[in-house]
């Protein structure tokens, strides 16, 4: 059974984001990490950096493929899960974890995001 | 139609994720490619190589024929031997790389790429046409491969007659838990190992005895990306990268496979004129500085001019060695002890070394 936890919301590029007031968390669902494989390199969008939603801002590299990183939200990256970055396999183990890859201060609350429900729906 | 090998169901009650290879539906990995390829450098793996080709030659000329048919030697194989060799087109290309063993005076077992099963079977036959030869393709046969420093152990267990004693680049007829084998001391691992040709009746029995041996001496199930990887780090060649009908046997450094002292063979002529120029191209490894993956089909690059000066053949993080490594294609005349590959756009930096990346201990 797929893990797609209820406090979060979700894109359909299978990231996942957690909004608290105006700072939002971001990751990729086991969904993605599934199909990925063993990752081996994530290259994150750097701190200070505008994005928009839709926006491909990084990369997640596994054994196997490469996967785009894209934006769920418009704002600006404040933080870095360099703990990640140094250990990849982070994001196998704790895809909603210790796996999170970046935060940001969101610009305008993001629109057009599935709730857990409807995320599961839209992967099966 | 995808085939499936005899041991599919085992695969699948091991968990194994399947993906579909040269026309097989085959696993590609149980539950980590790291940790199955782990386990073949420190323990043993165990491979279904069942959608490889198994082709039987038999008849008194079989050998002079097989000697048309491959570059190398191979009617000077003693009995219980075998030797890696290539099949070349007339053009000096390469059709498939092969291992014949002879199994008698008369008769010979050629194993070939799943993807080349069919070019290889086709131009046997047509060789062995006006020749009382016998081209026969084993398709009621399955392979396995156990491979890693416990294989002898494992397969101890359970093999009827003496083979721990058998050289690298044998084969003899044996007993596995009961089912008449052919056991080869060949691999594509750079471990030690053995590669186990059996009938499709006992292919069930033989996978669960050998798990049964194998699990408690550290055995796993392995898939095709840790073979992949393993045979990456030992700087085997794999046929659809390294390997194609437009490559020179010279260039993919496999020049010392080809006997141009055999009167007759395919591809002579062309092979002859190709050994007395350098070639344009050669093969050498290249161990990425980044962590970014150097991936088939990427670009080389000359560090200084970014120039293209060739491409990567196949690219793999190491799961042994902790990087990155891939094998590539440059040109020949490049001194360059370090290159870049175009990773999707960014220049990687990455070392070029010589082959192969990994070499097991002597005793293991």
């Amino acid at each position: 059974m797929l893990t797609i936890p209820d406090d979060l919301h979700y894109s359909e590029d299978h990231e996942w984001i957690r909004i608290e007031g105006s700072v939002a968390t971001i990751g990729l669902t086991q969904y993605a990490i599934d199909s990925l494989g063993e990752v081996v390199f994530i290259d994150p969008p750097a701190p200070g950096r505008q994005i928009n939603a839709g926006q491909t801002c990084g990369e997640i590299e596994s054994t196997k493929a490469v996967g785009d990183i894209t934006s769920p939200a418009t704002g600006e990256v404040t933080e870095v899960n360099q703990g990640l970055v140094d250990d990849p396999t982070a994001i196998n183990a704790e895809p909603y974890g210790s796996g999170w890859i970046y935060r940001m201060k969101l610009a305008a609350q993001p629109e057009g995001l599935m709730d857990a429900a409807e995320y599961r729906a839209h992967i099966e | 139609m995808t085939k499936q090998t005899a041991l599919y169901d085992c695969h699948l009650q091991a968990g194994a994720t399947v993906t579909e290879f040269a026309g097989w539906a085959m696993p590609v990995r149980y539950t980590s490619e790291m940790g199955e390829h782990l386990a073949v450098r420190t323990a043993a793996g165990l491979f279904d190589l069942s959608h490889m080709g198994q082709i039987r030659l038999l008849g008194t000329s079989a050998a002079e024929m097989l000697d048309t048919a491959v570059v190398s030697r191979v009617g000077v194989l003693a009995q219980g031997k075998a030797k890696y060799t290539l099949m070349c087109s007339e053009d000096g290309g390469i059709v498939d790389d092969l291992i014949v063993y002879r199994l008698a005076d008369d008769d010979f077992l050629v194993i070939a790429n799943a993807s080349n099963t069919e070019a290889v079977l086709t131009r046997l036959e047509q060789q062995a046409r006006k020749t009382p030869v016998t081209v026969e393709h084993c398709d009621q046969r399955v392979l396995l491969a156990v491979q890693g420093p416990r294989a002898v152990s494992i397969l101890g267990q359970l093999a009827e007659q003496p083979f721990d004693d058998q050289s690298y680049y044998s084969i003899r007829p044996n007993r596995l838990a009961g089912h008449d084998v052919l056991l080869a001391r060949t691999g594509y691992t750079g471990e030690d190992g053995f590669e186990i040709s059996g009938a499709i009746s006992d292919a069930v029995h033989l996978w669960e005895a050998l798990v049964q041996a194998g699990s408690p001496l550290g055995m796993n199930p392995a898939g095709l990306a840790a073979r992949d990887t393993l045979r990456l780090e030992a700087g085997m060649p794999l046929y659809g990268h390294e390997l194609t009908f437009e490559t020179s046997p010279y260039e993919a450094g496999l020049g010392r496979v080809v006997h141009l002292d055999k009167q007759l063979f395919t591809g002579r002529d062309a092979l002859l004129k190709l050994a007395t120029v350098e070639p344009k191209r050669k093969l050498v490894g290249l161990i990425a500085t980044e962590k970014r993956i150097p991936r088939a089909g990427y670009e080389v690059q000359d560090p200084n001019s970014g120039k293209g000066i060739g491409w990567v053949t196949s690219g793999a993080p190491s799961p042994s060695l902790g990087y990155p490594i891939a094998m590539a294609y440059i040109d020949a005349t490049s001194t360059a002890e370090v290159v870049h590959v175009d990773v999707r756009g960014r220049a990687a930096p990455a070392s070029v070394v010589a082959l192969p990346f990994y070499r097991r201990q002597k005793g293991n």
